[in-house]
């Protein structure tokens, strides 16, 4: 690289119009309670809101001055903080994902945010390296430089070979054709949005978030500004209208506004969060996913660090024969906030077509994504029911005795009582999703009723293992078996096994590993716990 | 196949560990029995409830100062070899935990006050993965140190960033 690439370099100057503007919008409730207050209310309450509104818009700004940032050919460097100074560094071969943002305001003036995810899965003192804001061509240029290095092919064969076993065969099927520059790198698309995929929008409940969000909105808007909601004319007619109403007419209507409300907003959050869905696979050895209507979104994903997928499919969506496909990798950790829409890789889709691109993606077997899978037998069956029915039961109970010795309203147990079916019927789907195999270099495991995961986990990926066993289990003859990951949710659980069933999977999972301490063939008390002996001889002093 | 089980680590931790785990739930006993005396002294009334609390928790407190430690050490227990560290743990909730040495991040021995009168120290082995921590409490200094040179010694001799 050129020796411009060890310059420091600042970001977009047209962050100093944004910033200004974004303070503003997020204190949008309290300006508008303001206007909406005047004057009346006295005192310096408002005032003190404007004069924070002000400092932090000052302070925002200054983060243009702070920030710099300079690639160098080993490493990725950002300064920033006005008092308090840091430098963060992150080693190039470390870079695992680049994610590329671009709202609404940042798209008017031509910008977009990057993040840079590393391997660090502790995220002590946040690490991360994010940019906001860069010009769209220079964070484009930027994830060139930092995933598609022209070497990156050759450093990726050095770090592969000398780390510890060899890559799956799985991750190095795509294997780029060494030292071609990434402009020549060839880009396969492997799916892409199609308009009726929409109709999954209504079944995804992103929804109900947005009716949090307005919600919450109102009432602070209301609180900010001495706003009393009753007393607005239309809402005033509404509800007494609402209040005219019997119960279960009153109930019925409030389910079906809140039903349609729900099924519109999720289906606008659907079209705004994937129109333009892309998954592309470069061959640099790296996937793209490019979505968004307003505010857009690139991630890219190293695929070297790809460790597997989960595929995911939630209770509505899966009624309706949807799923979607998340990425298990390192960098993008599952389940976090914006994060969580990093590792998205493909959006509530028909399963047929999220089957298939998981293997195109994956590059293997189909079986790792919808073969069929060890059921985990009737003992697992028998626990899912105690586990759901025992709480609702307990529940029951308790009600009855309160409800008999104290004045506790009877529709607490009948509650009780009329949520049993469902329970059961929730216990015998989770039993049903139980499920686990080994197929092609792959720990499948899959789990839950009311969001039901499958997830297809790289031996190579498989850091260590845990096999935990409470009281219960144990009496079961079961145990929960978890294979840790430095990628997505950091450790995947095969929930309710039989120990020998465990031990055989931690055992392929990571071949020699667990020899030393497995016990097999001869009949051999299990460690002892409660009561019995010490099964190794050892004098234990009395205390 | 359906008589393979795990065994249990070879070594014990330190017999002191039992010592110190005692004192360590005695304080926190102490702690909440001398709220109750407090109690008790300051505000007069219902003194034979008080009492019969006092007692209760006096009871549970010896109960649990003598069991646990006795408990638990039977059923610690950890284990190193040049390819793996494995330890298990639990009483009610039985855990074995098992991580390669060529995936190892970090080995950090800590002592807190307790710990340190008692001459002990614990290590804690982390991986790049959240989910696996393997940690080892109430081993003897020297012990320790050895366990975590060793393993230090071992983790470097493997290549890669581990993930």
């Amino acid at each position: 690289m050129s020796a411009t690439v060890t310059d420091w370099r600042r970001l977009s100057p047209r962050m100093l119009v944004i910033h200004p503007i974004q303070e503003v919008v997020r204190a949008a409730p309290a300006l508008l309670g303001l206007l909406v207050a005047g004057s009346s209310s006295g005192g310096h309450g408002p005032l003190w809101s404007l004069v924070g509104v002000a400092i932090t818009v000052l302070l925002g700004t200054t983060r243009w001055f702070t920030t710099t940032y300079r690639i160098t050919p080993e490493h990725v460097q950002v300064r920033k903080g006005l008092l308090h100074r840091k430098v963060l560094t992150v080693p190039l071969d470390r870079v695992r994902t680049v994610d590329v943002t671009s709202n609404i305001l940042h798209r008017v003036l031509g910008l977009a945010r990057v993040e840079v995810g590393t391997g660090r899965s502790d995220r002590k003192g946040g690490g991360e390296l994010k940019l906001d804001a860069l010009g769209a061509p220079e964070a484009a240029h930027l994830r060139v430089e930092l995933l598609h290095r022209e070497n990156r092919t050759a450093t990726a064969a050095t770090t592969a070979a000398t780390a510890t076993t060899a890559e799956g065969p799985a991750a190095d099927a795509p294997a780029a054709p060494v030292a071609i520059p990434w402009q020549a790198g060839v880009e396969t698309e492997l799916a892409a949005l199609r308009p009726e995929w929409i109709r999954f929008g209504p079944f995804t409940l992103s929804g109900l978030i947005t009716v949090g969000i307005i919600a919450g909105f109102v009432s602070r808007l209301a609180s900010e500004g001495n706003v009393n909601l009753g007393q607005i004319t239309p809402v005033k007619t509404t509800l007494g209208w609402f209040g005219s109403l019997s119960l279960p007419v009153e109930i019925a209507t409030a389910v079906l506004v809140l039903a349609v409300f729900v099924a519109v907003a999720s289906t606008l959050g659907y079209v705004l969060a994937f129109w333009g869905f892309r998954l592309t696979r470069h061959s640099s050895g790296t996937l793209h996913v490019n979505r968004g209507l307003i505010t857009t979104r690139a991630t890219t994903i190293e695929e070297r660090r790809l460790r597997g997928l989960e595929f995911s499919e939630p209770l509505l969506l899966r009624a309706v024969r949807g799923a979607r496909l998340i990425a298990v990798t390192t960098g993008l950790r599952v389940g976090q906030g914006a994060q969580r829409g990093g590792s998205m890789l493909l959006p509530p889709a028909p399963r047929g077509e999220a089957e298939s691109v998981a293997v195109r993606v994956l590059g293997g077997d189909a079986a790792t994504v919808s073969g069929p899978l060890v059921p985990h037998g009737p003992a697992a069956r028998r626990r899912r029911f105690t586990r759901a029915l025992g709480v609702v039961v307990s529940w029951i109970v308790v009600c009855l005795v309160l409800w008999e010795w104290s004045d506790l309203p009877a529709w607490t147990w009948v509650a009780g009582l009329a949520l049993l079916p469902v329970t059961a019927l929730i216990a015998a789907d989770r039993y049903r999703s139980l499920g686990h195999a080994l197929v092609a270099g792959h720990l499948v495991t899959r789990w839950g009723s009311l969001v039901r995961r499958r997830v297809a986990l790289e031996y190579d990926g498989i850091i260590g293992w845990n096999i935990e066993r409470s009281f219960f289990q144990r009496r079961a003859g079961l145990v929960t078996l978890t294979a840790t990951t430095a990628a997505g949710r950091q450790g995947y659980r095969v929930q309710d096994v039989a120990l020998a069933e465990a031990i055989r999977l931690a055992s392929a999972g990571s071949p020699g590993l667990l020899d030393p301490f497995v016990s097999g063939g001869t009949p051999r008390p299990e460690p002892q716990v409660s009561g019995g002996p010490p099964d190794v001889a050892q004098p234990l002093v009395s205390g | 196949m359906e008589t393979t089980t795990l065994r249990p680590p070879q070594h014990r931790v330190s017999p002191t560990a039992r010592w110190y785990w005692a004192a360590h739930a005695a304080v926190g006993w102490l702690v909440l029995i001398a709220v109750q005396v407090v109690w008790l002294i300051a505000d007069g009334g219902d003194v034979p409830l008080r009492v019969a609390g006092l007692v209760a928790t006096g009871v549970l407190a010896t109960a649990h100062v003598v069991v646990m430690p006795l408990w638990r050490y039977q059923v610690h227990r950890w284990e190193a070899t040049p390819e793996a560290v494995y330890t298990q743990s639990g009483w009610f909730r039985q855990e074995w935990r098992i991580a390669p040495v060529s995936r190892i991040q970090t080995v950090d021995s800590a002592r807190g006050p307790l710990e340190q009168l008692f001459r002990l120290a614990n290590v804690t082995v982390t991986t790049a993965s959240a989910a696996g921590p393997v940690r080892i409490s109430g081993l003897d200094r020297e012990t320790a140190q050895r366990l975590v040179d060793e393993l230090t010694a071992n983790a470097q001799a493997t290549a890669g960033d581990a993930t």
